[in-house]
Order: structure tokens, then C-alpha cells, then sequence
């Protein structure tokens, strides 16, 4: 049992991967405090509404977070990536829905696929950004960000009997018996089966986990972090920089178009006008908040940003002012030397305290 | 600093949970004549004006109701969902919780199409004042039943306005501006180009802009260059007026002729009304019409509000009252379940007639289409005349 | 002749653009921090003119005046507040209280004055001239915009390069620590170009406004960006770059539109955007500064 013990401690709780087990102890306790919750029917309804978009969120924050913390490259595009796997996805559902009906499967095929569109998009923009560096890469990945939204806004799509059509820019879509309209331009998609769950969205953040946490303690991983510090000194130890930057952007954008995915399947209408920069931005207030490689952290900072304006509701009208009041004022509180030491004596004080505690009960 | 953040996360999260227990079991009881309304728009975001409209005119309707000596009175909860579907379909969990019977759905057709399965699924009425798409209410030809509308829906605008421009020779080559994220401007442009055909009527110019748009100083200039005699707006008044004036600035002077969305034109802050001089539109409602129920609407909104209302605010207090008619009608009570309430209107719905400030006698298919008919009129003088 | 059209509005529209792009520039060169808010103070300076303009009767320059005037105080203050505290921690921190900012001025904004959009009357008498028989017609206010900018463009370069603040400012800009050893009162010099950049926004919204017509509260998100890629385009933290980048998106931005598509226009401009700065990745007129080890 001791060796058991020993074997636990050496191989979750020591040193930095401490951050992880926080993180998978975090997801799954959450989880299975939801789960229970909803069986006993204590869960609002506006609360169970918000659980698919929320892991939705949480992997993307993720997927950025590694981009932005691990790799060092401010990105304002992957609301680019998830739009292309949201697309994507509903897609890929729509035409598979006459032939594959199980739910489970559907959703599992519509979610590589996505992968693997938005990890092609992430390829192709990963080649010429990422020679770019600091805000020059931030206005192009926004700019790309634009430009995909744009492509989506062109793409018209359906099928009849006879076939699949598809036309860009113009409706020219000409559909005969049986005709189903999936994307329609600017208006988007409507009519989409939703098939995503809380439960796919769990086991996503769950692979997202366990992808983003083998890559940065791999060798790999450290040599992105060796790159993101010193681009120089990387190179001259012979890391390919390109290489390994790309490899990381297109692993990020892959799991972004997977959060794309779960959040276009949880909806049956989808404008490509919400996967803007606006969204991008959103995105990475959470991964900043949390702190910058810090996966705990963003998962955290997600939940907590994403459900509160949700939870001031009853301000009606003045809930975004002072929601916007509450994230100037975080960013100030938290980057305040004398709150900082405030902070630090108090929790000091604390500890001190339940020693004393625990020192009296023994 | 983590520590902090985690004890602000089991606050939001203990917010989530007990909402549950503490609202439900408080309704019915003292007042059982009280009837919870609920409904979702835009209210902040670049949509808001139409969020706002439907939001303060139901609150009037509401409250005119609540003060006559009747046993059908509201409660109104009408949330943000800022144009989103995602927040439309918080809201709507928003709504269940406190225990909402009847519903305004949402005030644009993209939320409203979001949440309109949900409301099929819990079987709760819901009528949308403004969402005016197809896609409202139905999904793959299949209508839900409960979902009403008291807009008239896209397709028989876009007729009538082909109809009307052929029948009386406003023009000869015809431009058309449409916006192309919103069914409604859709619907309407694809329905007028098919009729446009039929009637042989000569599209020489067609642009299509984004939400947000300010700039339409190159699609004036395209329809300009294209010789177009008439502009065709199927599109709402913000974006109009902006078109109509920088028109003017330009010196071109085509006949413009817009949908039921322009109206309210005549009423935006600091716009130059001599500008819309001559400027054809279908509508169903006129503030400046003489009748009393017009009159007396429209006085009270003014008052209240200190605005002109437009045909978002019509639509949105007619819809009030046709539920008002609607209950009473069909003697429900507050204490009934939402189930039971939606199955007693839906009954009531299909075969009442109400009359309204957007149309007499106007009457709903078991599709929950709205059978009322757009009239054309002209703006002359600052005011509606009809065009007939 | 309809392409000397579209050039000139164009050119009108890149004027604007230039303006904002010059605040944008001008604050990212010396406190390194990208300014989401900055559109959002155009915002305000539009609303603020409107009022000055319509409620109180003020002739349009005094109006512009009292703009300038509320945006440059707003601009300091905002800068006192929101990004002082941070300017010792990480720039990402100061770009995620930029954002709070922009959200509490829109918001705020649409609380104040309804999110019903106002029209606004031009500074200008909405006049044009007609040239080669009437083919050509140039508004007064393309004109009067497209001059203001040179106008701007001329004092500001003298006022960096001549006058003592604006010695500072470059001297804040190359290396803040030297600068203060060499008593120039860093704080101070950084307020004053957020007030610079502040007022000059107030311009350019009275300019935008004029040219649309249409104010809301949503209506610096655009200009904004637009403002910041030309920025970028140009090589951010250079005026002149700023300047040209400004131009060019404007005179792209409208012959697309003009001749090619209205639905694509984003993706072409963004595009061009892009392969200018793959070819040259510090923008049109950036210091590429190379890095040693």
C-alpha cells in the first residue's frame, strides 16, 4: 500500500505536473458534479443550457493557450478555426445524416473531420505566419480570421436526389426533388440536427487534456517552450523552429475546429458572422486571465468568465457595463503589487492559523 | 491568487443551482390570474433598437392590460439574447426556470429559429412578433404547430412589391440593395427576383451588405452607373435612412421603394424626412394613421418613451393582445401547466380573428403563418399616403 | 471616369482611416500596447459632436472643437486608470483591460443614448462639384476630409520632430529608462500622446460621421480595426507608414467594392494586407530591427 501511495505521489503530485492533476481532477469532478446534479433534478434548465457551449469554450481556451502560453504567438484568428470546424462538421453531419443515424457516430465522424479540415487551414496559414512575429502575427491571424469568415459567408450548399451542389459567392444553387439547403451564405445554416451532448463535450476536453499535456512534456514540447524563449538560442541547438511552431499551430487549430464541432452540432441555426474577431478576442481574455501556460488556470477563468454574464442577467440592462467593469477590474487586481502582498500576508496568516489548528489537534 | 479565482468559480457555480428550488414554488397561489410571459431579444449589441422596440411595447401593452378588471394579467420577462442563437437558448433555460407559460419567442428570425425546437419539445405557445423567416417555424417542411407568427412572412413581400412596380410603371431597370445576413432581406430579394422575372421586370443592379455596414456610397454609385431608375430596399430603416442620405449627397434621385423593415424611417433622430419624399413602402402599420386605436397607442408610446414606435413595436403589442384575446377566449387560468395553456391556444389561435394596429380581422393558419396583407403607400409630405 | 471616382473616394475613406491609424501608431510606438478601445473613443467623439451639433446649436467647428476637447480629457483618463497601473506587467494584460474599456464605452454608450441609430448632419455643406461635363462628381466633404489629413499629417510630423514633447515622445519610444535618465518625465509624455491620439480620433469621427451620415454605438468597432491593420500595413509605430497604410486600405477597400465584389471586399483587403507583410514583414515603412545575440 505505502509503495502504492509512494508510486501516486511521485507520479501525479510531483513538482510542475501538479498542474495537471488539477486539471483532470478539476474536469472530472466538475463533470461528475453536473451529472449527478441533473439526475437529481437540482440543475437549473438555464444552467443545463450553457454545459455543451462551456466544454466547447474550455477546449478552445485550451487549444489557444497553446498557442498563445506554450508556443508564444499571440494569435487573434482561432475563432477562424472554430468556425471552419463548426462549418465543417455541420456539414459532414448533414450530408452522413440519411446513412448514418446513430447519433454517437455521427457526431465521432463530423468531429474528425472537422479535425482535420481546421487542421488544414491550420497549415496553410501556420506556413506564412508563423515567420512573422509579436503583432504583426496577431493582425495577420485576425486577418485570416476575417478572410474565413468571408469564405464561409460565399459558400452555398445542398443536395437533391441527383446530388450534391454547391456554389460560392452567388446562390446559383438549382435543387430538385428532394432538395435540402446545409449552408446558405451569409445566413448560414439552419435547420441543423443537434446532436452534441455533455458528455462528448467531457470527453473531449478529456483528449484535449491528454493531447495538450503529452505534447508540452515531451521532448517536443520542450523544445516549443526552448523556441517561444529564445528563438536564437533554439535554432542554434539545432531545433527547427519552423517545423516545430507549425506543428504546434496545427495541433491547436485542430483542436479548435473539434471545439468548432461540439459547438455547431449543440445548435440548428448557425450564422458564420459569430466566429469573428469578437469571438477570437473573447477567447483570449479567458486564456489571459487564466494565465498564460497555465491549463488549470484557463479552465477555470473559462467557467468563471463564461457563466457570469450569464448569472447577471438579473441587471437587465446594465449587465455587459458592468460586466466590463468586473474585467477591468480583475486585470487591475490581479497586477496589483500591493494586492499581491495583501493576498500573500493574508494567506500566509491563514495557513499559519490551520497549522496552529491542526498542530493543537494532534 | 488560483485560490481566489476557484472560491469566485464555487460561488458562480452554488448561483447556478439554487435558482432551481427558490422560484418554482412560488407561483400560482396569491395570484392566480397572473400569467408568466416571457421572450427574448436583442438588447444590446448592434440589434438592439429592435430588441428595445419590442421590449418597451409589449411592457406598455402589459402594463394597460394588467390595469383593466380582468382575470388574465402578466408578468413580462423579456431577456438579452443580443442577436445570438447561443444566448437565445440560454435565455430560454433562463425562462423555463422561473417558470414561464407563454412565450414572445424572440424579436430576429435567427434566434427565434434556435430556440423554436426547444419550444416544440417542452410544448410551450410561443409567438414571435417579428421573425419573420420560413425557418421560424418549421424545420424540413415540418411545422411545429405552436409557434406562431404576427409578421407576415417574407416571400409575400417580395411578390407584392415585384407585383406592385410591374402593375404601375415605376420604373424600367430596377437596382436592388439587400442585406445578406438576414433571412428577412433574403426571403424577400429571392422571392422579388423570381416574380421580378415573371413579370418582366429588368434587374440591372443587385448588392448585398453585411450588419454593420455604414458605407453604401459604392453600391449608389454601381446603381447609378447601371442606369437604375428604381432602387428597390428590402431591408430595415437604419440602413435606409443611411441610404437615402447618401444618396442625396451623391445628386441621385431614383424612386426608392421599400418593405414593411422601413418603416420607421420618418421617425429616426436627426434625419432629414424631406429626404423620403416619394419613397414607396409596404406596411401594415402607419403611426401617423388617424384611427383611434392608432392614435391611442401611438400617443401612449410617445409618452412613455418619447419616440414614434414602428412596426417592431406594432407587431410586438398586437401580439400581446392577441394573447390577451386568446386566453380569455379559450378561459384559461394562471394555475394551468404551460403544456395545457399551449394546447388551449393553439386551438384558440387557428381559429380566432383579431383585430389589431397591424390589420383587421387577421387570422392564423395551423402552420402559424399570420394572414394579413401588406399595403403599399407613399411617403408625401412627411406622412403615409396611400398608394393606391 | 468611374475610376477616378472610386479614387477619390477612396481616398476620402483612407484619409479617415489615416487619422485613426496615426492615434493607433502613435500610442502603440510609445506604450507598446495595442488600443482596442481606441475606435470606441471615435465612438464617443461622434456622439459628442452630434449632441454640441444638434441639442446646443454650436457651428460645426466649434462642435468638432468640444469633441476633440471631451476625447482627449476621456483619452487621459482612460489612460490613467485602465492602463497606468499595468505598465510595468505583461503588454497581453494591458490588450485584455483595452478590450474591458472598449466593452464599458459601447455598453455605456448605448445606456446614455439608446442604441437607436442618430443621424448626423455633415460639418460640411453637402455640396459637389461636378467636373468633365457632370461625369465626375466630388463631394465638398472628400475634399475637406482628404485636406484636414495632410493637414494633420504636416503639424504632426512637425511637432515630433520640432518641438521639445515631441522630442520626448520619440525619446519615450526608442528607450523609456534612458529617457528618464535624461529627465524627460515618462508618465507625463505617455498621457500626452494618449491625448494626442484621443483628439485626433475625435477628428477623424467627425470626419466618418460626416461621410456616413449614421451614428451608433457600435460604430467604432470597424474603423477601428480597419485603422489598426492600417497600422500594421504601414509598420506599426511609423507616422508616415500609418499615413500610406491608411490611404491604400481606403482606395483598395473602395475599388473592390466598386468593381469586383461588396461580398468579398474583406477577404481581398485583408488578403492584400497579408502578402504585403509576408514580403515585407516589418510593413510598407517599419524599421526592421535586427535581432543579436
Amino acid at each position: 500500500m505505502a509503495k502504492v501511495t509512494e508510486l501516486l505521489k511521485n507520479r501525479f503530485f510531483s513538482g510542475k505536473k501538479v498542474n495537471r492533476t488539477v486539471s483532470y481532477l478539476l474536469v472530472i469532478f466538475g463533470y461528475v458534479l453536473m451529472i449527478i446534479l441533473m439526475k437529481a433534478g437540482m440543475l437549473t434548465s438555464h444552467f443545463t443550457s450553457l454545459l455543451v457551449p462551456l466544454t466547447s469554450y474550455i477546449v478552445i481556451a485550451i487549444a489557444l493557450n497553446l498557442t498563445v502560453g506554450f508556443s508564444g504567438e499571440l494569435s487573434l484568428g482561432h475563432a477562424g478555426f472554430m468556425g471552419v470546424g463548426a462549418f465543417s462538421a455541420v456539414i459532414i453531419s448533414g450530408l452522413l445524416l440519411p446513412y448514418v443515424p446513430n447519433t454517437t457516430l455521427r457526431l465521432i465522424i463530423a468531429m474528425l473531420g472537422a479535425a482535420l479540415v481546421s487542421s488544414l487551414f491550420g497549415a496553410i496559414i501556420g506556413i506564412p505566419v508563423l515567420k512573422l512575429e509579436g503583432d504583426y502575427l496577431a493582425i495577420v491571424t485576425l486577418a485570416f480570421n476575417q478572410i474565413i469568415k468571408t469564405i464561409i459567408n460565399s459558400i452555398y450548399l445542398g443536395y437533391d436526389n441527383n446530388g450534391i451542389q454547391i456554389s460560392f459567392v452567388k446562390n446559383k444553387l438549382n435543387l430538385g426533388e428532394g432538395a435540402v439547403t446545409i449552408l446558405k451564405g451569409p445566413i448560414g445554416a439552419n435547420g441543423i440536427k443537434r446532436i452534441s451532448t455533455f458528455t462528448a463535450g467531457f470527453i473531449l476536453i478529456l483528449i484535449t487534456l491528454l493531447v495538450v499535456y503529452n505534447l508540452i512534456y515531451s521532448r517536443k514540447g520542450r523544445d516549443i517552450m526552448a523556441c517561444r524563449d529564445n528563438r536564437i538560442a533554439a535554432e542554434s541547438v539545432g531545433i527547427n523552429v519552423t517545423n516545430i511552431k507549425l506543428e504546434a499551430f496545427v495541433i491547436s487549430a485542430a483542436l479548435a475546429g473539434c471545439a468548432g464541432a461540439l459547438y455547431g452540432l449543440n445548435y440548428s441555426t448557425l450564422t458564420p458572422a459569430k466566429f469573428d474577431y469578437n469571438l477570437s478576442i473573447m477567447i483570449l481574455v479567458y486564456v489571459v486571465l487564466g494565465g498564460l501556460g497555465n491549463i488549470a488556470g484557463t479552465i477555470i477563468s473559462t467557467v468563471i468568465l463564461y457563466i457570469l454574464p450569464e448569472q447577471l442577467r438579473f441587471l437587465q440592462d446594465y449587465r455587459m457595463i458592468i460586466y466590463a467593469v468586473v474585467l477591468i477590474g480583475i486585470m487591475l487586481l490581479t497586477n496589483n503589487s500591493w494586492f499581491k502582498v495583501q493576498y500573500y500576508k493574508i494567506s500566509k496568516r491563514i495557513r499559519k492559523k490551520m497549522r496552529e489548528k491542526k498542530g493543537a489537534a494532534a | 491568487m488560483k485560490k481566489l479565482f476557484t472560491l469566485l468559480l464555487a460561488v458562480l457555480l452554488a448561483f447556478g443551482m439554487t435558482g432551481c428550488s427558490g422560484n418554482n414554488g412560488g407561483n400560482g397561489g396569491e395570484t392566480a390570474t397572473v400569467f408568466k410571459l416571457g421572450g427574448s431579444g436583442p438588447l444590446s449589441g448592434p440589434a438592439a433598437i429592435y430588441g428595445q422596440d419590442v421590449y418597451d411595447s409589449a411592457k406598455l401593452a402589459v402594463e394597460e392590460i394588467n390595469a383593466l378588471d380582468t382575470d388574465v394579467k402578466f408578468e413580462l420577462n423579456f431577456l438579452d439574447d443580443a442577436h445570438d442563437p447561443e444566448q437565445a437558448i440560454s435565455c430560454y433555460g433562463s425562462l423555463k426556470d422561473w417558470g414561464m407559460q407563454v412565450s414572445l419567442l424572440a424579436v430576429t428570425s435567427k434566434p427565434c429559429a434556435a430556440v423554436a425546437p426547444l419550444y416544440k419539445e417542452d410544448n410551450v405557445f410561443a409567438i414571435t412578433p417579428s421573425g419573420s423567416s420560413t425557418t421560424v417555424i418549421q424545420i424540413d417542411n415540418n411545422y411545429y404547430g405552436n409557434v406562431f407568427q404576427m409578421c407576415f412572412t417574407d416571400p409575400n413581400q417580395g411578390i407584392a412589391s415585384a407585383d406592385y412596380i410591374a402593375d404601375k410603371n415605376l420604373g424600367t431597370k430596377i437596382a436592388v440593395v439587400y442585406q445578406d445576413d438576414i433571412d428577412y432581406s433574403v426571403g424577400i430579394y429571392e422571392k422579388f427576383v423570381e416574380e421580378a422575372a415573371a413579370k418582366k421586370l429588368n434587374i440591372v443592379y443587385a448588392g448585398s451588405f453585411q450588419n454593420g455596414t455604414n458605407e453604401f456610397g459604392t453600391y449608389l454609385q454601381n446603381a447609378q452607373a447601371a442606369g437604375a431608375d428604381v432602387v428597390f430596399l428590402p431591408i430595415y430603416y437604419t440602413e435606409a435612412s443611411m441610404i437615402l442620405t447618401q444618396a442625396n449627397t451623391m445628386g441621385y434621385k431614383p424612386v426608392f421603394y421599400g418593405v414593411d423593415g422601413m418603416d420607421g424611417i420618418l421617425s429616426v433622430e436627426g434625419f432629414d424626412t424631406a429626404l423620403a419624399e416619394g419613397v414607396y413602402l409596404l406596411t401594415p402599420f402607419a403611426a401617423d394613421a388617424t384611427d383611434d386605436l392608432t392614435v391611442k397607442y401611438v400617443t401612449n408610446f410617445k409618452n412613455k418613451y418619447g419616440r414614434t414606435p414602428t412596426q417592431f413595436a406594432a407587431d410586438a403589442y398586437d401580439t400581446v393582445y392577441a394573447l390577451y384575446n386568446a386566453l380569455t377566449a379559450a378561459g384559461c387560468k394562471a394555475d394551468m401547466s404551460a403544456s395545457d395553456i399551449c394546447d388551449a391556444l393553439v386551438k384558440q389561435f387557428t381559429s380566432m380573428s383579431f383585430d389589431g394596429l397591424t390589420g383587421a380581422g387577421v387570422t392564423w393558419k395551423v402552420t402559424g403563418e399570420v394572414s394579413k396583407s401588406p399595403k403599399a403607400v407613399v411617403i408625401k409630405n412627411g406622412t403615409y399616403v396611400s398608394a393606391e | 471616369m468611374t475610376f477616378l471616382q472610386f479614387l477619390i473616394t477612396g481616398l476620402s475613406l483612407g484619409s479617415v482611416y489615416a487619422i485613426i491609424a496615426l492615434g493607433y501608431t502613435m500610442v502603440y510606438g510609445i506604450a507598446k500596447m495595442l488600443n482596442f478601445a481606441h475606435g470606441d473613443i471615435i465612438m464617443v467623439g461622434a456622439y459628442i459632436a452630434y449632441f454640441a451639433m444638434g441639442k446646443y446649436n454650436l457651428p460645426s467647428f466649434v462642435a468638432v472643437m468640444a469633441s476633440v476637447l471631451v476625447c482627449t480629457l476621456l483619452g487621459v483618463v482612460v489612460e490613467r486608470l485602465a492602463y497606468k497601473p499595468l505598465r510595468k506587467v505583461s503588454s497581453l494584460s494591458v490588450l485584455i483591460t483595452a478590450i474591458g474599456v472598449s466593452y464599458f464605452l459601447q455598453n455605456g454608450a448605448q445606456l446614455l443614448w439608446s442604441s437607436a441609430p442618430k443621424m448626423f448632419t455633415s460639418i460640411i455643406p453637402a455640396d459637389t462639384i461636378k467636373l468633365f461635363d457632370g461625369q465626375l462628381t466630388v463631394t465638398y466633404l472628400s475634399i475637406f476630409t482628404i485636406v484636414v489629413t495632410l493637414l494633420i499629417m504636416v503639424g504632426l510630423t512637425l511637432f515630433v520632430t520640432r518641438s521639445k514633447i515631441g522630442k520626448a515622445m520619440r525619446a519615450c519610444a526608442e528607450d523609456k529608462d534612458t529617457a528618464r535618465l535624461m529627465g524627460i518625465n515618462v508618465d507625463t509624455t505617455i498621457s500626452i500622446t494618449f491625448a494626442i491620439g484621443s483628439g485626433l480620433a475625435a477628428v477623424a469621427a467627425a470626419l466618418y460621421a460626416s461621410a456616413y451620415q449614421s451614428i451608433s454605438p457600435t460604430l467604432g468597432s470597424m474603423p477601428g480595426i480597419k485603422a489598426f491593420t492600417a497600422a500594421v500595413l504601414g509598420g506599426i509605430g511609423s507616422m508616415p507608414g500609418a499615413f500610406l497604410g491608411g490611404l491604400l486600405l481606403g482606395v483598395i477597400e473602395t475599388l473592390v467594392k466598386g468593381y469586383l465584389t461588396t461580398q468579398l471586399s474583406d477577404a481581398f483587403v485583408f488578403g492584400i494586407l497579408i502578402i504585403i507583410l509576408l514580403v515585407k514583414p516589418s510593413g510598407l515603412l517599419g524599421k526592421r530591427y535586427v535581432e543579436k545575440v
